[in-house]
């Protein structure tokens, strides 16, 4: 009688497994189908900012654009002062050419790396995971319509975050995922992993866009 | 009199810098008509020592908050492969040496190099190579 009402509650726990697991995925299918075409006045974005070159080549995109695109948010690497200095620049920058930007907000947050340059790849498992848990609460209190990265190893754990706010139902947020300049024939790690999860991929070369016939090609935009 | 300006964004590249910074380079990069090299070292633990004689200077520092007046100072710009040095440089229309860092996971800076060179825009060359690209 024991044995069967423990194997009774093994099939019970493994059948609502089973379905919390059936309904996730079609949570996932749900969010990652779902286009949201409303027009609107503007668009709060969350700008990831990863080291270097990566702050560069974004920073250059969004020289582009136009004020709909506020407030902005930008997360950077918490061991990132570089970033900090150019997006202040940029964001002053930007304020003198245009006064009525000046009342353009900007916030920057930082966030623990996911992998430092040359980390070993078990360990970047653990940093990375550890991310996820602190850009989660991030994305959840910022809430923007929109999330632009251009593949830095930290856009990985935000877009995640961006997409799970989707799945359990509290707002879906457009990702949009621009394929640093420097990928000419083949994708980063960050750009294999958002292929799938992004609403917009968009790559600067010809041979990537014959490759990956979902993306989107504007030629070079940064 | 020629400068030459060498920049690694926010890289290390100790192997570029110190190959470039070495007594006999330096004596080559002088007989080739420079008279000015500046050396952006960005996060490098190899630290040339500045000096300035009649007939050479030698600049090296970090970190600038912004490179676009020693790229317009320069005759030649030798940038590692990240895309914002290059695109700046060629941006000012500086002809351009870009050096690949052979040590950098996956060597995904070879594709932009690669093409841009294809286009005309560039040469690159390994750090082995870089002085004889110089000429």
């Amino acid at each position: 009688m024991r044995r069967f009402s423990a194997l009774m509650c093994v099939l019970i726990l493994a059948a609502a497994a089973g379905a919390v697991a059936a309904f996730l995925i079609l949570r996932i299918w749900v969010v990652l189908r779902s286009r949201d075409f409303m027009p609107r006045e503007s668009l709060s974005i969350l700008v990831v900012a990863g080291s270097g070159g990566h702050t560069t080549e974004i920073l250059r995109l969004l020289g582009s654009l136009s004020n709909a695109y506020s407030p902005r948010h930008y997360v950077i690497a918490d061991t990132d002062e570089m970033s900090a200095n150019k997006i202040n620049s940029f964001e002053l920058d930007r304020a003198d050419r245009d006064p009525s930007n000046m009342y353009t907000k900007y916030y920057i947050h930082r966030i623990p790396r996911s992998r430092e340059v040359r980390q070993s790849w078990p360990s970047t498992v653990f940093t990375t995971l550890h991310s996820m848990w602190l850009s989660f609460p991030l994305i959840h209190q910022v809430k923007p319509d929109l999330v632009l990265c251009n593949g830095p190893g930290t856009c990985v754990p935000i877009c995640v975050s961006a997409l799970l706010l989707g799945i359990l139902g509290i707002k879906k947020v457009i990702i949009v995922y621009v394929e640093s300049v420097c990928r000419v024939e083949t994708l980063s790690l960050s750009g294999k992993i958002l292929f799938h999860l992004s609403d917009y991929f968009i790559v600067q070369w010809p041979a990537l866009k014959e490759k990956y016939p979902k993306s989107v090609y504007l030629g070079r935009i940064v | 009199m020629k400068c030459a300006f060498v920049t690694v964004g926010t890289t290390s590249f100790d192997d570029l810098i110190a190959c470039v910074s070495a007594p006999d380079s330096l004596q080559k990069i002088e007989s080739l008509g420079y008279n000015r090299l500046i050396l952006q070292i960005g996060r490098g633990t190899v630290v040339p020592e500045p000096f300035s004689t009649e007939s050479f200077t030698l600049d090296v520092y970090r970190y600038k908050d912004s490179l676009k007046e020693d790229i317009r100072k320069a005759d030649l710009v030798i940038s590692h492969a990240g895309a914002g040095s290059c695109l700046e440089a060629l941006e000012k229309g500086k002809p351009l040496v870009v050096v690949i860092n052979e040590k950098l996971m996956n060597n995904h800076q070879l594709e932009l190099a690669k093409q841009l060179h294809k286009e005309g825009h560039l040469f690159y060359c390994t750090c082995r190579k870089v002085l004889a690209s110089w000429k």
